[in-house]
């Protein structure tokens, strides 16, 4: 799975950044997130229920951020295991960009690689492209609406 | 009894409803999951969603501590006390060296290979609760590369290393045929016609999923084994002898009524030996069902082929020489009978109906991070037919004459017929197939028909396939020759009752093919009684003697002759009562339509009277004969037997949508004598479907890197519908196989081997003004539509 995706931000580029690394932020803004706990540096532990069609699993997993340039980009790889739903790993690449047209606020823009394995890809795989978009979707409309409550 | 005098028996050819399908259609079916043990518990797979990864460990700590769990085992419980799966066919390298033979463990020892490969069984009081025990193991895998498509492992040949007994992934390749006179016929050929093609991969989706029950029984130490399967002797010797290790005798397998095989029911499966194993183990009945998800990643895959072959031909069209190189996929592990298929049920079939003279096949056998591939419908020769006549077809195209016409220059006109790769055809007529479909399907209207459909803006081709099986496998003796490591006859038992009424026991195993009502009406003809008086049972070793049960379309030419001589040992013996009771001699005592009568005479006795007097012998040759009237017979067959036909089928292609449509499709087969037709034509109708669906839709796909399961579901995985096809026409020649005392050829597998190329054909012919010359299966509307983008 691949999705590319770029999205204006009504906030600084500061601000983004700040909040790309906050995890109380991640944990409110990534759908079916309940833990998002750092456990070292640049490491954080993270269960979110997650739900792709007919199958819907509980996945515990380590998300690390690498290749940090701040308040530039860097990149968040990750992997989660479902029990018998199956596993979830891929990366993210994240960077801010000033907006483009000099206006104010910022742009993210951002690519994810994605790969699954067990019942989730065997009975999903055709929704995963849809769900992956569906929950970045989700993930922008909770995050604006964190930085609007700021 | 000869094959002549028993086709003119009464009821011989009578299309009689099944008897069985009273129960099927008012569910009182008795499938595996009906039923119930006392005190069962409930067994979950746990299973590798990974296709090729090391087991750096496993804790069950967790998971053993769940409500209702009763044990959990892995791979490490069972290493060292039992061995691993048997595959039940030995082929060997041209250099005699034999093949690769990796262990198949029971649950993963140390490394899992497929997606689906079972890590873990968890036993619990309820499904539910094995589910959740399951979800609760933690297992780290490191993951390794996966090997996923046959062309990739043929390609790299190692790299990534499946098994470490095979470092190249290869199992074997085999040969067969003379290289060097097939040079040299190519050497002097007018014209060769090459074609490069792939056999797309199957997966089986029999209506039931696979289940079992397993028992045992402190007080006898015996156990048994409730199984959906098509052969519970071979499951039971495989498991006993090859696996646990276990007195055949202290083992009972029982295959209640099953809902479809295909193939993929004949092996012997890692999950029924750990069920067996782990009930006495935890002194428990186990009951485990596949849910459809598990079905898919773990029942035998069917056919993953990629082939090149090449015909050599003279001026007018006569083969010379035929050539052929196939990669084959077998999967992760040597599933019972994956080795067999690719090359002895394969290769031999590649004469096809054709006389052509030299014939060279070299298989290469790979392994790859994939569900283990076995025989499936037809297993091998379809893969044969569809090679064959894609061949034959392309030949005629480029030569420009006529797809019948370039068969029936070709075909075998006298027989019997050694072909160049081994086999002797005893019998056929391909002409009488070819012109009786050539008339039912209107081929002289084709011309007229295309363009009308040319008029509304769409296309319209013709394709023929011509195929040939070998069914009825055997002999013992050759097939051993061959690698086989199991006989290869069949048992029939024949009880007749005080009152006449008659149970028949077989080894064969009907799991759809209606066996209740043949073999039954085999019996009442022979003895001259009520069909309603004869009952068939299968699928016990309680019960039934030693069999082999249903695979290859051999249960009536193999069965059904088993029966006819346990019947020929009953009425010699009846004779001789009759002779008693009516003061003659034995040779003077004929036995004519359940009546034995003394020749000459108008004395007689019917057949229950002389029942009676066998197990009520008051009047009786006591000192020269037993009382009682029940025989046994196995039947080895000397041959296979080679059921044929030609398959026509007409299709109409939307050029806007790439849409297929099958507007007529025509199969004339030669299946020997008919017993029953209606079972015969559901036997075709069924078949023809099933091969139809994979050149129509059907499609397993994995992922070319990760070896996940693409079409893991109904949603991603076409099955054909009844709304997909025409009103079929059918129709038979027969030439009755001289060999077994029916006269019968077998009829299970022939729609499924030969639909294919003829569907595939009548694209091609529609597409071919396009310029589309190459297509490989399924031919769904992208696809279609996508090969008329390329071209046009």
């Amino acid at each position: 799975m691949e999705m590319l995706g770029i999205r204006k931000l009504e906030i600084t580029q500061q601000q983004a950044w700040d909040a790309l690394n906050d995890p109380q932020v991640l944990k409110a803004c990534i759908p079916g997130c309940d833990k998002f706990e750092p456990i070292g540096e640049n490491q954080y532990s993270v269960g979110l229920a997650f739900k792709v069609g007919p199958v819907s699993a509980k996945f515990s997993g380590k998300v690390t951020l690498s290749d940090v340039q701040a308040p530039l980009r860097y990149t968040l790889t990750f992997e989660g295991q479902g029990g018998v739903a199956g596993f979830a790993k891929g990366l993210s690449n994240v960077e801010l960009k000033p907006a483009a047209d000099g206006a104010e606020g910022c742009e993210i823009h951002y690519s994810v690689q994605a790969q699954v394995g067990g019942k989730i890809a065997q009975i999903g795989q055709r929704l995963i492209d849809g769900a992956a978009k569906s929950t970045a979707d989700d993930f922008f409309k909770r995050f604006e609406a964190q930085m609007q409550r700021r | 009894m000869s094959a002549t005098s028993f086709s003119q028996l009464p009821h011989i050819g009578e299309a009689l409803r099944r008897k069985e399908d009273y129960r099927f259609l008012t569910g009182a079916g008795q499938y595996t999951d009906d039923v119930t043990l006392a005190h069962q518990a409930h067994a979950v797979f746990l299973r590798s969603p990974h296709a090729h990864a090391l087991i750096k460990s496993i804790d069950l700590a967790a998971a053993s501590k769940m409500p209702g769990v009763v044990g959990i085992f892995t791979g490490k419980d069972i290493d060292g006390k039992m061995g691993g799966l048997p595959c039940g066919w030995l082929i060997n390298n041209p250099d005699g060296s034999p093949m690769k033979e990796p262990p198949h463990p029971i649950l993963a020892i140390g490394k899992v290979r497929h997606v689906g490969d079972h890590v873990a069984i968890v036993v619990a009081e309820t499904v539910e609760q094995a589910r959740n025990a399951a979800e609760a193991i933690v297992v780290d895998y490191e993951t390794l590369p996966a090997l996923v498509s046959v062309a990739d492992a043929a390609k790299k040949r190692g790299g990534v290393v499946i098994h470490e007994q095979a470092p190249d992934n290869q199992c074997y390749k085999w040969t067969i045929g003379d290289k060097a006179a097939v040079d040299a016929a190519f050497a002097s050929a007018a014209h060769v016609t090459s074609i490069d093609l792939i056999n797309n991969r199957l997966i089986p989706n029999a209506i039931e999923p696979r289940a079992a029950i397993a028992s045992y029984n402190r007080a006898s130490d015996e156990y048994t084994l409730y199984v959906a399967n098509q052969n519970p002797h071979v499951e039971r010797l495989l498991m006993t002898a090859f696996v646990l290790n276990l007195p055949e005798h202290k083992v009972r397998v029982i295959a209640p009524d099953v809902g479809g095989g295909f193939g993929s029911k004949i092996f012997l499966y890692a999950e029924d030996v750990a069920l067996t194993w782990a009930s006495k183990q935890l002194n428990r009945n186990i009951k485990w069902t596949a849910d459809r998800a598990e079905s898919f990643l773990s029942d035998a895959h069917g056919r993953d082929h990629v082939s090149h072959a090449q015909m050599a031909m003279d001026a007018n069209g006569k083969f010379l020489a035929l050539r052929v190189h196939s990669d084959v996929n077998l999967g992760a592990y040597l599933s019972t009978f994956s080795t067999a298929v690719p090359t002895i049920l394969y290769a031999t079939l590649l004469a096809g109906q054709y006389a052509t003279p030299q014939i060279h096949v070299e298989v290469d056998a790979w392994f790859t991070n994939t569900t283990p591939v076995d025989a499936y419908r037809g297993a091998g020769r379809p893969e044969a037919t569809y090679l064959l006549e894609r061949l034959v077809s392309r030949c005629a195209w480029e030569l420009n004459i006529g797809q019948d016409e370039i068969r029936k220059r070709n075909f075998i006109n006298s027989f019997p017929y050694q072909t160049p790769v081994a086999l002797q055809y005893d019998t056929g007529d391909f002409h009488a197939c070819m012109d009786k479909a050539r008339v039912l399907a209107d081929v002289d209207g084709f011309a007229q028909r295309r363009a009308e459909s040319q008029a509304q803006g769409k296309l319209r081709g013709i394709g023929y396939s011509s195929y040939i099986e070998a069914c009825g496998i055997a002999p013992s003796n050759v097939a051993g020759a061959l690698g086989a490591r199991a006989g290869l006859f069949e048992c029939g038992q024949v009880r007749v009752h005080p009152t006449g009424s008659v149970t028949v026991f077989t080894g064969s195993h009907s799991h759809g093919q209606g066996h209740e009502t043949t073999f039954a009406q085999v019996v009442a003809a022979r003895l001259g009684i009520p069909v309603e008086n004869v009952d068939v049972v299968h699928g016990d070793t309680g019960r039934v003697p030693f069999g082999m049960g249903t695979y290859g379309s051999r249960s009536i030419s193999v069965g059904g002759a088993a029966i006819m001589k346990a019947l020929d040992k009953i009425e010699i013996k009846a004779k001789k009562i009759a002779a008693h009771l009516m003061e003659t001699s034995d040779a003077d005592v004929e036995f004519v339509n359940g009546e034995f009568i003394v020749k000459g005479t108008d004395k007689k006795i019917p057949f229950a009277q002389i029942a009676l007097t066998a197990y009520v012998p008051h009047n009786y040759p006591l000192d020269k004969l037993e009382p009682g009237l029940e025989e046994t017979a196995f039947y080895d067959p000397t041959n296979f037997t080679f059921p044929g036909g030609t398959y026509i089928c007409e299709v109409e292609i939307d050029r806007q949508t790439g849409e297929v449509r099958i507007d007529r499709f025509t199969a004339v087969d030669d299946f020997g004598t008919l017993i029953n037709p209606l079972i015969v034509e559901g036997q075709v109708l069924g078949g023809l479907v099933q091969g139809l669906g994979q050149a129509l839709m059907e499609n397993c796909v994995y992922d070319d890197q990760t070896g996940q399961l693409l079409t893991g579901s109904f949603m991603d995985y076409a099955m054909p519908r009844a709304a997909d096809f025409p009103m079929f026409t059918l129709d038979t020649v027969c030439t009755p196989c001289t060999h077994n005392p029916l006269g019968t050829k077998g009829c299970g597998e022939a729609g499924a081997i030969g639909s294919p190329p003829a569907l595939i054909n009548a694209v091609l012919d529609a597409l071919g003004p396009l310029g589309v010359k190459d297509f490989d299966m399924p031919a769904s509307p992208h696809r279609v539509w996508e090969a008329m983008q390329r071209q046009s």
